[in-house]
């Protein structure tokens, strides 16, 4: 697959072109002072560019093509990945993906939404998109999980809910629900991550937990950007004014005490080195479930309600 | 200088969308028949003649249900913040301000107690006036409470849902208030006290996608649409008309996500016959 350069990913790109270039020079040339200064050049147009990022620009790096998926963390992070399939209902779901796995030597149960890298993955993958049947497939195996007292794991990262035909006949509004409520009693440590997008509903059918942890370059909302310009400003030009507003970013959702933390990831992005990304985010998992470990399980249900019991804003 | 002077301000009609207009006589929007204001109202809102069930507030669904004089509402008072500053074409502020003003109702939903033949319960609900019934963190926190206070007084508790999903001004606040919702209904479940919901046109989004699905027993009143996205969203999405009848209460009973359609005259006695099957 052809690499894809984001617009403000450009300055980097082309000066890191230049450095290559004149490496494959330098057999017959000694330019490695000059090769030095460029590196050090590139190192701080990140820093610069990755520090003064708009909020449109992380949802753009949210959704990079090659940004690592749901399997790929699991790919890296875990051992022995045994992978379940169906919601012994209607069907299996390839939008959502669950199995046993073992992080650090440990079983957890690990789920996520999958989008696909290209027209034929991402029509097998529905674009990441669940129906109904693939929330029921991830309650299943969260049954599974509780049932063998094992600790969840869940990625999110889906551009919304399948809004279709079938998904309605099928439920996909219960089906969600469903989770929400199943997942607010589980007995056992749940750790959700936004990994890439997080779009409404669609996201949260597998996001309830004790803990909420957010990569660097993802976002989370009630509506994607384009679809809030939409209705609110009632044309699709306004997206980059709805992703401010809307305050999406890691940053913003930390601020309103609705994640807990912030995974770094590595330096211009999860997308230039999938490996690095996912190893910091198995250091964090795995920290994370062994502190909820501690917890006795009815203070972990008292704490996970009055943790979701908080969010909000109103006045009295 | 002209004899004949525009007034300054244009003459404009009046084009508010409103589902009950002043006046004596109302068309049903539904077939068209012009029917007389206080005997619809009698009839509690549904057309004589195609049984169009027009949509209502909270306190027309309140003196349908409760034994006279018995509900109290309670945090009546509680009203939006706007903790994004938000603004699109129109600040936040103001759009909750005019609201205010002009439906006189300070939020989306309302919650209190009452008693539905002599029987005690627990009630919140929801007026599609309010900027659509949009669900922010006060709807949130008014069902939690509303069912917190179920808990606490052994009650049953029933939710009147109509909303047209969340509220985008709060973004992941209001996002938040599924999980707010579904978790104090898990508690609910577990306390064994019965949760009815009733869905009325439209209930539609985040509502659906939370509270509105999780009844012990799911109520929808005749042809009220219900369903997670809406028409017109599907309609795109598969680029074909969509079926008669589709996302409509009828539809859900045949696809087994309601376990009945109740015409508002029989919702009292229904939900009084359901609370006492459920409830010690």
């Amino acid at each position: 697959m052809a690499k894809v350069v984001l617009d403000f990913e450009k300055p980097i790109f082309d000066l890191e072109q230049k450095i290559e270039e004149m490496r494959n020079l330098s057999d017959n040339v000694d330019l490695e002072s000059e090769i030095k200064t460029l590196e050090k050049k590139v190192h701080q147009l990140r820093e610069n560019i990755f520090s003064n990022l708009t909020r449109w620009q992380r949802v753009q790096l949210a959704r990079h093509p090659e940004r690592p998926y749901t399997l790929d963390y699991i790919g890296y992070m875990t051992t022995d990945f045994l992978e379940l399939h169906g919601d012994r209902k209607f069907g299996d779901d390839k939008a959502i993906v669950g199995g046993f796995a073992k992080l650090d030597d440990m079983p957890v149960m690990i789920i996520g939404q999958q989008k696909g890298r290209d027209t034929k993955s991402n029509l097998y993958r529905n674009f990441g998109m669940p129906n109904p049947e693939g929330y029921r497939k991830a309650l299943r195996l969260m049954q599974l999980a509780a049932k063998f007292n094992r600790p969840i794991i869940t990625m999110l990262d889906t551009p919304g809910a399948y809004p279709g035909l079938e998904a309605e006949e099928r439920g996909q509004a219960e089906a969600i629900a469903r989770n929400l409520f199943e997942m607010s009693r589980f007995p056992v440590p749940i750790i959700v991550t936004i990994i890439g997008e997080g779009a409404s509903g669609g996201a949260l059918g597998i996001g309830v937990g004790d803990r909420m942890l957010m990569l660097e370059n993802t976002w989370y909302s009630v509506i994607a950007p384009e679809s809030c310009s939409s209705i609110l400003w009632k044309s699709w030009d306004y997206k980059e004014q709805a992703a401010e507003a809307l305050r999406l970013t890691a940053p913003d959702l930390l601020e309103q005490k609705i994640i807990d933390r912030i995974i770094p990831e590595p330096p211009g992005g999860a997308h230039r080195n999938p490996q690095q990304a996912a190893m910091i985010l198995k250091d964090a998992l795995v920290e994370e479930i062994r502190a909820l470990q501690k917890i006795k399980p009815d203070k972990l249900l008292e704490r996970r309600i009055e943790k979701f019991s908080k969010m909000g804003s109103w006045n009295e | 200088m002209p004899w004949f002077r525009r007034s300054k301000e244009n003459i404009s009609t009046e084009n508010r969308k409103k589902e009950i207009p002043e006046g004596m006589w109302v068309k049903c929007s539904s077939c068209g028949e012009i029917l007389h204001r206080q005997a619809l109202e009698q009839n509690l809102w549904v057309c004589v003649k195609c049984n169009h069930h027009f949509r209502i507030s909270s306190t027309d669904y309140f003196s349908i249900l409760f034994d006279e004089k018995s509900f109290k509402e309670l945090d009546a008072k509680m009203t939006s913040k706007d903790p994004l500053k938000f603004v699109d074409t129109k600040k936040y502020t103001e759009r909750i301000k005019d609201t205010i003003i002009k439906k006189k109702l300070q939020y989306s939903n309302r919650y209190g107690t009452g008693k539905i033949n002599k029987k005690k319960i627990v009630i919140s609900c929801i007026d599609y006036g309010f900027i659509g019934g949009s669900m922010g963190s006060v709807v949130g926190e008014k069902i939690f409470r509303a069912a917190e206070k179920a808990l606490k007084t052994k009650s049953p508790l029933i939710i009147i849902s109509a909303s047209g999903g969340a509220r985008m001004m709060e973004a992941a606040y209001s996002l938040m208030q599924l999980a707010k919702t579904s978790a104090i209904l898990a508690k609910l479940h577990e306390a064994k006290i019965p949760f009815i919901s009733l869905m009325t046109d439209p209930t539609t989004g985040g509502v659906t996608a939370s509270f509105a699905m999780l009844g012990d027993v799911n109520i929808a009143e005749p042809n009220a649409l219900i369903g997670f996205a809406g028409p017109r969203v599907i309609k795109q999405t598969i680029g074909k008309d969509l079926p008669e009848g589709f996302q409509r209460a009828e539809f859900l009973l045949e696809k087994g996500f309601v376990d009945m359609v109740v015409p508002r005259k029989e919702l009292k006695g229904t939900i009084s016959n359901l609370i006492g099957m459920m409830a010690n």
